[in-house]
């Protein structure tokens, strides 16, 4: 039951490998940035969860309560979600005058458009 | 106003006249007020650094003191780093009007400065903060402003580059949060110097560990660092040639140093270098750095790349001599940090003003280019023994020191190293040298003429500090001396 104990932690490392996984893997642009969404949120689950002590009350002051979560992961990651939302506002920007450009958002069909045009003029 | 109020300003100053430039009109407005905020930062800097050279300052914004605020924590180190970059950034932007008037639209003119400040300030704040979180928000600024710089290129590869740089810098940054996290589990704190005090009492622990792995791992990339360097060669190449000089000279070398923060103050090097198989595979990484991006840099035909290239090869010695984990390495490193930024500022800077003038930066235009603009190449040839490590360039004083870092660990076999890389540097600027002055100009290659003073006089200022810091190092080695003193000192003196 130990190893269940801390199932936060396992749902953080599942969450934070599907993404990472889509990144790497995903020659899409669209699900690169969506797996770089789901990597980043696994990190927040990570502070956030970390917060929470068991048997403590919401951290507002309260005569009769002596144990409180801790509010401060909270306000971090808020912080840092506002900088993944920034991030994937430029990410989505870009991806799209990618898109303008070459007429996808694969990898491959941007690295083989690359390719002929490198043959075509020295540029 | 004392100095310790006025320290603050270096990132405040370039972080609010950010937007005002993105809204005024025109192109000189922006560019005048862009490269008033940098000088003000850098003459910020250069007043602070001074003081910062045998004691710790720090500024608790607010009056929350820490652990409960966030300060700005000064030391010989940051002190240092904080004067290469705003320094570097003022002269880039002294030499930006008419490359950046060449290659963008006027109307996109004032946003791209402004992102410039925005990128500046982002940098200043991850060197002049204390707090291990603040490090993470300012990174995320400086990193999502670049990436919008390198996109306002003219190719459309500028948008490809960019959007892989953007990917690997997020994946990077997200590392450095998840280390940041164990940390914050482990002992509550976000502060720099209170988790330096609470981190031994539970040190011995496999989460302390991986903290520090994916700390080294997250800032490796944003830094370059053998193999997570693959985003570099593309996003310097393609961007435009102002940005490609302000992010050469600035970007990879603050990913260093919160690397360097993290090893020293927070961890402990004792810590570090034990805890995990630090030094050897830095020095492992570096090597491999140094050679391989060397031995590619020698056959680019494009010549941003080639520098790009050589830019990886660069910073690999400054973490061989962080990896050495000895004090006369990280002087090494921070002496390369700081003449590093001047010789590669000053080769962007040349090959940008090669680009103002023939359009291209391809080794075969620039055949017998040496006869007609002679002052550029010149400045290409002089800023390129610096790279080499020519005797009384800076370039030198840093293979010097490195060298002589490398000697004190009985490591001859690195000494070697060192040296045969360096000459792989003499081939890489050879070509360049060669192409321009004993070639003749192609058949039907247009005659162009000599750059514009706009773009010479800071190209060459920019060389002549490269000559000043390779005859007058004082500057440079006493303040990183100091640093990695204070570095090994893990903030001595100062705690409660």
């Amino acid at each position: 039951m130990a190893a269940l104990g801390h199932y936060n932690y396992w749902i953080v490392i599942t969450v934070m490998m599907i993404g990472f996984y889509a990144v790497i893997a995903r020659g899409n642009m669209m699900k690169k940035i969506m797996g770089l969404n789901l990597f980043q949120t696994a990190v927040f689950i990570l502070f956030i969860s970390s917060g929470k002590i068991i048997g403590g009350a919401t951290p507002i002051l309260e005569e009769g309560v002596t144990v409180y979560s801790n509010p401060l992961p909270h306000v971090l990651i808020l912080t840092a979600i506002v900088v993944g939302v920034a991030t994937t506002a430029v990410a989505l920007a870009l991806a799209m005058r990618i898109n303008e450009a070459y007429g996808t958002m694969e990898d491959d069909l941007i690295i083989d458009d690359e390719a002929r045009s490198e043959g075509d003029h020295h540029s | 106003m004392t100095i310790v109020e006025l320290m603050p300003f270096s990132v405040l100053v370039p972080l609010i006249a950010a937007p005002v430039c993105a809204m005024l009109p025109g192109r000189n407005l922006p560019w005048a007020l862009a490269t008033l905020a940098a000088l003000a930062s850098a003459v910020i800097a250069a007043t602070v650094l001074p003081h910062v050279m045998h004691e710790t300052l720090h500024y608790a914004f607010g009056s929350w003191e820490a652990p409960i605020g966030i300060e700005y924590r000064v030391d010989a180190a940051n002190g240092l780093v904080a004067l290469i970059i705003s320094a570097a950034a003022a002269l880039a932007l002294l030499w930006a009007r008419t490359s950046v008037n060449h290659e963008l639209r006027p109307g996109s003119q004032s946003v791209f400065y402004g992102l410039t400040l925005l990128c500046l300030a982002g940098l200043m704040g991850i060197v002049m903060t204390g707090d291990a979180f603040n490090v993470f928000v300012f990174l995320e600024i400086s990193s999502l402003s670049s990436y919008a710089l390198i996109a306002h290129g003219r190719d459309r590869r500028a948008l490809v580059a960019s959007f892989r740089y953007l990917i690997m810098g997020t994946v990077g940054a997200t590392f450095y949060l998840i280390g940041l996290g164990f940390l914050y589990i482990m002992t509550g704190t976000l502060n720099m110097v209170d988790l330096a005090q609470q981190l031994p009492a539970v040190a011995d622990t496999r989460v302390v560990q991986m903290a520090l792995v994916f700390i080294v791992v997250g800032t490796g990339l944003k830094a370059a660092m053998l193999p997570l360097h693959l985003w570099l060669p593309n996003a310097y190449t393609y961007a435009p040639n102002f940005a490609s000089v302000f992010i050469a000279a600035t970007g990879t070398k603050v990913a260093l140093y919160v690397m360097i923060r993290m090893i020293f103050t927070v961890f402990g090097y004792q810590y570090s270098f034990s805890a995990i198989p630090l030094g050897a595979v830095l020095i492992a990484l570096a090597v491999a750095g140094m050679f391989v991006a060397s031995w590619i840099a020698m056959f680019q035909v494009n010549q941003k790349r080639m520098l790009a290239w050589s830019s990886i090869a660069q910073v690999a010695y400054m973490i061989l001599g962080l990896g050495l984990g000895t004090v006369a390495g990280l002087t090494a490193t921070f002496i390369h940090l700081f003449n590093h930024a001047l010789m590669k500022a000053a080769l962007f800077m040349a090959l940008g003003t090669i680009f103002y003038r023939i359009g291209s930066v391809r080794i075969e235009a620039f055949r017998g280019l040496g006869r007609q603009m002679p002052w550029t190449l010149t400045a290409f040839a002089l800023a390129g023994l610096s790279i080499i490590g020519v005797p009384t360039t800076a370039g030198f004083i840093s293979k010097w020191y490195l060298i002589l870092a490398a000697m004190e660990t009985g490591d001859w076999l690195l000494v070697a190293l060192i040296v045969i890389t360096s000459l792989m540097a003499v081939v890489y600027i050879w070509r360049v040298v060669e192409a321009a002055w004993f070639h003749e100009r192609p058949q039907g290659a247009k005659t162009v003429s000599e750059a514009p003073l706009t773009l010479l006089v800071p190209l060459w200022l920019m060389v002549g500090l490269n000559f000043w810091f390779g005859l007058d190092t004082r500057l440079p080695v006493a303040a990183s001396g100091a640093a990695a003193k204070s570095l090994f000192g893990v903030f001595a003196g100062v705690a409660p």
